[in-house]
Parts: C-alpha cells; structure tokens; sequence
C-alpha cells in the first residue's frame, strides 16, 4: 500500500536528517528554543514540504499554495530547518534564529518569515487559523489544502475543541492536523500533567476522521494524507505517534530539552549521532 | 430635542451594503448576530457569514484565517467577550500579524443596563488602544457608526469599533465627513474643550449649551471618534486656543481615552488644567441606563462641573 519508491523515502530522511542538524545548530547558537518538540515534529514537516504540499518557495504568498499552520510554534527551528532545505531562505539565515533583527523570530511570525502561513506561539490558536483558511478555501471554491500542526500537550487548551467543533460542523475536508504525540510538555508527561486520552475517542466525538500513525516514518505520513484526502464532509486528524528529541540520543524522551538548547559540548555529541561530522560547531 | 437611533442598526445596515458592494466581505459572529445586527448580512449572503457558537476564542481564530486568505473579516459580538474573552487571541492572532480583521463590538459601556456588570464592558478601550498596531474607533452615534463601518473596511488592516446597545441622540449630519484619526469640531468656544467619544459626545454638547446658557461659558466641542491614533494635532490646537480640556467616555477613566488625551498634553508644549468624566475605577450594577449614566457619573452636568474646575484651575 506503500505509495513512495524507496528512493523518495531516503531523500525525505536525508532531509530530514539535515533539518534536525539545523534544529540543534541553530539552537545552540541561539543559546535558547525548543529543540526536543522540533525534532520530534522534524520528520512530519519535511514531508509536509518535500513531498505533500503544493507550493512554491519562489513565490511564498502563491494564491494556490498549501497552507501549513505550526500551531506548536515553539517547534519553529525545525519549521525554519524545512522552509530553509525549500529554498525559501538562505540556509546561512538559520544561525540567526531568535537574534535581534533577525527574520526568524523565537515563534513563528507571518510578517517577518518567508513560508511562514501564520503567526503562532501561544498555544490553542492555530487551529482556529487554520480552520478559517480551509474555510476560505471553500468560500472561495479553491483546491488548496490547509495543514495543522499541533502539540499533544496544546489539545489542552480549550480553544482547541472550539475548533474542532467549528472544523467539523462545516465539513472542513480540506483540512488535515497532525498531532505531535511526543507524551512530554514541559511540566512532564502529558498524561500526568493533564491526561488528554482517550484522544482518538475524543476527536472522533468531535466529528473528524482520526488516523493513527508512526510519526517518524515517511510512507506511513504521505499514505495518512493520502487516506485522508479520501474522505469528504469531515476534517482529519493523523495522531503522529513520535519520540520529543528524536534522532539525538541524550534528547530523546527527554524533559530537560523541551525548552533548552544544547551546549557546545552537548552540540558535538548531537552531530555525531546525526551524522554531521565535519561541521563547525558555535556558528561563527 | 434630537432624533435617537442605535448604533448597531447602522452597523447592520452598513454591512449589507459593504456585501453588495464587495465580494471579500466576511461576517463572523458568536451567537450572538442577532443581538449585533449582523443576521442580516447573513440572511442576504449566508454562503459569506460564519456562526461559530458560543466561542469567542475560536471566532477570533478564525477570523485571522480568514484574514490571512484574503479577506475583509468583520468579527462581531458583545464588547466583554470580543476583547476581554478573547484577549490573547486578538494580541497574538490578529494585533501581532497586523490583519484585516474589524472587531466591531456590541454593547459597549454601562449603558447595557438590567445585565449588570458582567456584560457592561468598561475597559475594552484601555484593553485595545494599548495593543500595537490596533486601531480604536467609537463612534458617536447612528450615522457616524455607518460611515465608520464603511471607513474601517477601506483600511486593510485591524480596527476595534465599539458600539452601544442603546438608542442614542443622531448628533451628526448624515454628509458630514468622517476620518479614521480626525477629530470633528461640533462646536467652537474659546473657554474650554470638552472632548467626548462614543455616546458621552451628545453628553458633551448638551454640557456645551449649559455652559453657555447658565454660565456664560463658550465651550469648544471635540468628537474624538477615533481613539487610536489620536488625532494629537486637534488636541494640542484645543488646549493651547481654550486653556482647559474636560474629556468625557463611557469607560473607566483609568487608561481610556481620556488617560489616552492627557498623555499627549503632557508631552506636548500647553499643559493645561484636565478633568477626565468617565466610570471610577469600579465595576457596574444592573439599573436602567440613564440611572447608570446619572449614579456613574457620566452626565451632562457631571461635564458641566468638571468645566468649573478646569476654569477654576487655570
């Protein structure tokens, strides 16, 4: 049923990979940011822009274009790590995350950032956003599809189900999150913070198409759309099973690195493990 | 003595036009459209009007997206929950991307009445003029809140307009012109300004008539309808020619316009005697309206005293 050659899927990793190099690079050099909720959602936005969505990084604000909306904007290193592989920006602009006059602001902010679709940050609203694009993409009877991103601790918020309830009601089927479902926020695992299972339960009382995936696989993300993109009337939601800190060993599954970037040391080490060598470390 | 209308009816109106006239026009609502006036904008094009429910959160999401796909989003519902409810859904949705989004607010003000101090919304001016890039806007009464309407959705970019539940005075002419930033003279004088916003206008000049009448007084009337930015230039003009400012809401005086006017005087070179009419820093309580407006303070004749004590300042 797999839908991608098995080249495709190699390209994708490599990318990935190399998104998760920027992630770490780009933290480290910031001296702050989120790496472990970013390498988690690394794997679902490279196949977002490398392989589902239609856009052009030539032309940012093309009319027709795919929207993604990172409503876990604190994942905005892998974000920028993806627009950047896509030609949006200089690859060079990424060791300038989070510094002053810098394009590439702590979240993601739609007037400074080339790819970026909205502003995000606090947690909860971006659905809401990308409910009322999928909504003008109806309105306006165009093709364009409308992306969500979000956090498993961000479904939380009560915002959250106010959009659901909105997405469903008007049979949003050109809009399709992804749940980052890496256990862990900030104050610990999500289930002990505040439980949100049984989410599958939950999301489907709301009246939306619920998939479950492994969300560091590259054939299970693109055939999950594809499934998707085979119901009508209905929103999707793709539970994204992923590890927060994926692809570095000592981030993985780890609270000390949702909101705290590597050291110079610790950047050495999280290289090695993916594969950058030869890489100069600090930025300068 | 003058014709009295609401506020919203011309909003409402207003709309129904702006759709005829423009396919981008998008109309949001919270269960409470009727209420807003805007079930008429749906009923005439239900494909472009949004009922969210109760979820002034989301409404306000929502608009953002539809906003950042092109269109001239108006969001409405009551005052206390499009700016307090939504607060942070405004500053980060909306305010911080700078979109084309008017929150066009209801039942602004303690003028609300029999509901009480839940719904009377008093700090909805303080809580937007302080957003950055958020333009405020409170029209004076019925055909200003129709030429705001219009006015607001020529500008592409956010706009809070904040309207009334109530019948209020018509107090302008249906030709006057209206500007977003640009204060009108009502009335010239040479004693004193009085500067209203929103329905403490027709306050401010029957204060004005009062004064001239009973007191001798020739008091300058100032319609500052548009809160954000400040039309500074009228400002300043009115201290240094009158030597004395009485501004008038129906808000707390605590960060409302009037904190907002006596910001510019003291930056700028006349810094003249100032009362601020306004609510105390308090919350409401059911009542009638014009109990409210009498046991609160916002009358005539509370303008009318502050006059003296900024003549007797000077």
């Amino acid at each position: 049923m797999s839908t991608l050659e098995e080249s495709k899927v190699e390209e994708l990793e490599e990318i990935a990979r190399r998104v998760r190099v920027h992630v770490v690079k780009s933290t480290n050099e910031a001296g702050s940011g989120h790496p472990g909720g970013s390498l988690s959602a690394a794997d679902l936005l490279t196949a977002l822009y490398f392989e589902i969505m239609d856009h052009k990084p030539e032309e940012p604000d093309w009319p027709k274009r795919d929207r993604l909306v990172l409503s876990k904007g604190h994942a905005a290193p892998a974000l920028y790590g993806a627009l950047a592989e896509a030609g949006y920006f200089p690859k060079e602009e990424l060791m300038t995350l989070r510094k002053l006059g810098s394009r590439l602001q702590g979240h993601p902010h739609v007037k400074t950032t080339p790819g970026v679709d909205a502003s995000t940050g606090s947690l909860g609203q971006g659905l809401s956003i990308a409910a009322g694009m999928a909504l003008a993409a109806k309105l306006d009877r165009e093709s364009y599809r409308v992306f969500a991103v979000c956090g498993d601790g961000e479904i939380q918020s009560g915002q959250i189900w106010e959009a659901a309830m909105f997405a469903s009601h008007n049979k949003l089927d050109n809009l399709i999150v992804f749940l980052d479902r890496n256990n862990l926020q900030i104050d610990g695992s999500t289930e002990e913070v505040m439980s949100i299972e049984p989410i599958i339960t939950k999301w489907s009382a709301f009246g939306w198409h619920v998939l479950e995936i492994e969300g560091h696989d590259m054939e299970q993300i693109v055939d999950a759309v594809q499934r998707a993109e085979e119901v009508h009337g209905q929103p999707t939601i793709i539970i994204a099973h992923t590890i927060k800190g994926k692809g570095v060993p000592f981030m993985e599954g780890s609270l000390a690195f949702h909101g705290k970037a590597a050291d110079d040391e610790q950047l050495e080490v999280a290289l090695e493990a993916l594969g950058e060598k030869d890489d100069e470390v600090g930025g300068d | 003595m003058w014709e009295m209308a609401k506020q919203r009816d011309a909003y409402g109106e207003a709309l129904v036009e702006l759709g005829r006239e423009k396919d981008d026009i998008v109309v949001v609502g919270a269960d409470l459209c009727g209420s807003c006036r805007v079930k008429e904008f749906g009923s005439e094009f239900p494909e472009r009007m949004f009922n969210v429910g109760i979820a002034e959160q989301n409404m306000t999401g929502v608009s953002a997206g539809l906003a950042l796909s092109g269109k001239t989003v108006f969001s409405s519902t009551f005052a206390v929950f499009a700016t307090g409810r939504a607060y942070d859904q405004v500053r980060q949705s909306i305010a911080y991307p700078e979109l084309n989004v008017k929150i066009v607010s209801t039942h602004a003000g303690i003028t609300v009445g029999g509901d009480g101090a839940s719904h009377q919304m008093l700090e909805d001016i303080a809580l937007m003029r302080v957003l950055p890039n958020m333009n405020v806007v409170a029209p004076a009464d019925y055909h200003e809140s129709r030429k705001a309407t219009f006015a607001i959705a020529e500008k592409e970019r956010p706009f809070y307009m904040r309207l009334g539940r109530s019948s209020v005075p018509i107090i302008t002419e249906e030709d006057d012109p209206f500007d977003v930033g640009k204060a009108t003279v009502l009335k010239e004088g040479e004693d004193v300004t009085l500067i209203g916003t929103g329905i403490m206008v027709s306050e401010c000049l029957k204060a004005a008539e009062k004064l001239d009448k009973q007191h001798g007084v020739d008091a300058k009337v100032l319609n500052m309808s548009t809160i954000k930015p400040l039309d500074e230039d009228s400002i300043v003009k009115s201290a240094r020619d009158t030597g004395g400012i009485v501004t008038a809401e129906e808000h707390v005086v605590s960060q409302g316009m009037g904190s907002g006017i006596s910001q510019v005087l003291a930056e700028s070179n006349y810094h003249v005697p100032m009362k601020r009419v306004g609510i105390p820093n308090v919350f409401g309580e059911s009542g009638e309206s014009d109990e409210l407006m009498e046991k609160y303070g916002l009358t005539a004749e509370h303008i009318v005293e502050s006059a003296h004590d900024v003549l007797e300042r000077r």
